[in-house]
């Protein structure tokens, strides 16, 4: 907060305030609140406020307010509509009933989230690495081959796995061929978590990138004419730089992990239970909103605690404007 | 470059390559799968066919669902360009008390699942009594695409000079004048970028669909329910076709964008 009241008061621009020489900034600030402000109005936005208007409106009316409405059902009486007529805690007893057995959706959901991450940072960590710094002008080009299944809707990707570990599928066929079976892999935990792992990796990806772009090269080579080795330079120079992309690469794809549900439907068939799955259920089949609800708040408050927390820790501007 | 760093290069490069082929193996199994002759998909393919591509085209209900998604897609991408210029403005280049909090209410709806979302709007359509159809969806969609185009043009307002804005001003420029003159030219490649993104993400968006077309039907929801359903090659054919056509656009978008930048960064050399 320090440094930002520190740059609030030097100039109209964040980035001209360590470029220009400080007489020149003041300067740039005296003009404009005469040049825009002469409207002698009482109450008057600053123009980032004015300009961050429309999304935050689009957010309050699609973001805020649906998952308040999340909120209200959660506590109105189970299987009835009256939100907003009734408070009771009868859904949250129900989840949190031992007889229940919601909990092992969660744990599921969870589980698979945990194992995509660490997948992810595994797979996903040498090609983040090469792609800032050894492609050079080939960056860009395998960026975009990465960025593109983004565009292809989720469960037809999903769909295509399910050609190549079917029977009599690419795989199955193509070890038909040599004397061989394809191995059962459809339908299982397994290949749940690899299609989380396959559709979620550019998610890690690309913040992963980013971060690794913010080490600098002349540190690395400074530790290395210095006789670090690669695992000490790695642990105490690039590793701790390039946190703040890393960290956000690994949130995000846990996110989005735990709401996933396509993956367990189509490459899972009904072998787990995930909690996105209880939730659809709850509001489809069983049209029970209420307990739908209290579901979704609750995987809400354990997401929105994270991501949160994690946010908190993070300077986008530092991340995204690459300073 | 020394032998052990030459050496973990060309690892990094197999795998990288690796990780590419199984990203598209996929995709390429269901365009076989769009192409056989057979009704259920064995491989290798017996025979090959172009029945189930023109059987896709020539269905009604097909055309009907592909006009929805475009029409979807076309709007989300105008609103949303619009709304996130400004929406990037106020995150990267204006300095403003509640920046650090917005910035960060920005990136909620991306950090969040979408089907809980998709849930979420359901609820709140019904509870102010909107009934679901497909202009609901385009709400629905700029709900989650509108962050998205936001940094992805914020990113390029980073590398903006405000020196630039301010000269204008100093030298008697008027606001709009400056916006058309000055600031569009420059963020223009981010901007291109962004509509790019927006038309390509609604246009395979389907946790958020699902949830809030109501009666309407978009491209990835019919292949959905056919794939659950009633499975026929035609899914696959139209999803191959839906990739194509947004490979298409992508690169045609690219090479605009490349030109876009090449254009701005002779426009900023000369200012």
């Amino acid at each position: 907060m320090d440094d930002e009241a520190g740059r609030v008061g030097s100039g109209a621009g964040l980035r001209s305030a360590p470029k220009t020489p400080p007489d020149l900034g003041l300067a740039a600030e005296a003009t404009l609140p005469a040049a825009r402000g002469g409207r002698g109005t009482a109450f008057r936005l600053s123009r980032g406020a004015l300009c961050s208007l429309p999304v935050g409106l689009t957010l309050l009316l699609g973001f805020v307010a649906p998952l308040a409405t999340v909120a209200a059902y959660a506590f109105a009486t189970p299987k009835s509509f009256d939100v907003f007529r009734s408070f009771t805690l009868v859904n949250f007893a129900a989840i949190f009933d031992p007889a229940n057995t919601v909990w092992q959706s969660f744990a599921w959901s969870l589980g698979l989230a945990v194992l995509t991450v660490v997948a992810l940072a595994v797979v996903a960590y040498p090609i983040a690495w090469g792609l800032a710094r050894s492609f050079g002008r080939w960056s860009g080009f395998i960026s975009v081959l990465f960025v593109f299944p983004l565009f292809v809707s989720e469960n037809v990707r999903l769909y295509g796995w399910t050609l190549f570990f079917l029977k009599n599928g690419v795989l199955d066929g193509t070890l038909k061929l040599v004397g061989g079976a394809g191995p059962e892999v459809l339908y299982t935990p397994g290949a749940i978590l690899f299609g989380m792992v396959y559709v979620y990796l550019p998610f890690m990806l690309f913040p992963m990138t980013l971060g690794l772009a913010m080490v600098p090269k002349d540190l690395v080579e400074a530790a290395r004419d210095l006789g670090a080795s690669r695992l000490l330079i790695w642990r105490e120079i690039e590793l701790p730089l390039a946190t703040p992309g890393v960290l956000i690469g690994m949130l995000l794809t846990f996110v989005l992990a735990v709401g996933a549900v396509a993956e367990s439907k189509v490459l899972g068939g009904q072998s787990v239970i995930v909690i996105t799955h209880d939730i659809e259920i709850a509001f489809t089949y069983a049209q029970n909103w209420p307990l739908g609800s209290a579901l979704a708040l609750l995987l809400t408050v354990i997401v929105g605690a994270l991501s949160l927390t994690a946010l908190a820790k993070l300077d986008l501007d530092r991340i995204l404007g690459r300073r | 470059m020394n032998q052990s760093a030459r050496r973990s290069n060309f690892l990094i490069w197999v795998w990288t390559l690796f990780v590419l082929v199984l990203v598209y193996l996929p995709i390429v199994c269901g365009a076989l799968a769009g192409l056989s002759k057979s009704r259920y998909f064995g491989f290798p393919v017996a025979r090959w066919s172009t029945e189930w591509w023109s059987r896709a085209l020539e269905s009604f209900e097909v055309q009907t669902i592909v006009k929805t998604s475009l029409a979807i897609a076309f709007i989300v991408t105008a609103v949303a360009v619009v709304v996130a210029f400004f929406g990037a403005l106020a995150f990267a280049r204006y300095d403003w008390k509640g920046r650090r909090l917005y910035q960060k209410l920005v990136l909620l709806p991306i950090f969040f699942p979408q089907p809980v979302l998709g849930l979420a709007l359901l609820l709140w359509f019904n509870a102010v009594g909107i009934q679901p159809t497909w202009q609901t969806a385009i709400f629905a969609h700029l709900v989650w695409i509108v962050p998205v185009v936001t940094l992805v043009i914020a990113i390029q307002v980073y590398g903006f000079d405000p020196a630039l804005e301010e000269a204008a001003a100093d030298l008697g420029a008027g606001r709009l004048f400056i916006l058309r003159e000055v600031t569009l030219p420059i963020l223009w490649p981010g901007v291109w970028s962004g509509a790019l993104f927006a038309f390509l993400l609604s246009w395979g968006n389907f946790p958020l669909s699902l949830y809030t077309t109501g009666a309407d039907s978009t491209v990835p929801e019919w292949l959905y329910s056919k794939m659950v359903a009633g499975y026929t090659p035609m899914v696959p054919a139209l999803g191959t076709m839906s990739t194509l056509a947004a490979a298409t656009l992508l690169l045609a978008g690219g090479l605009i964008a490349a030109l876009l930048r090449r254009r701005a960064a002779g426009k900023a050399a000369s200012a």
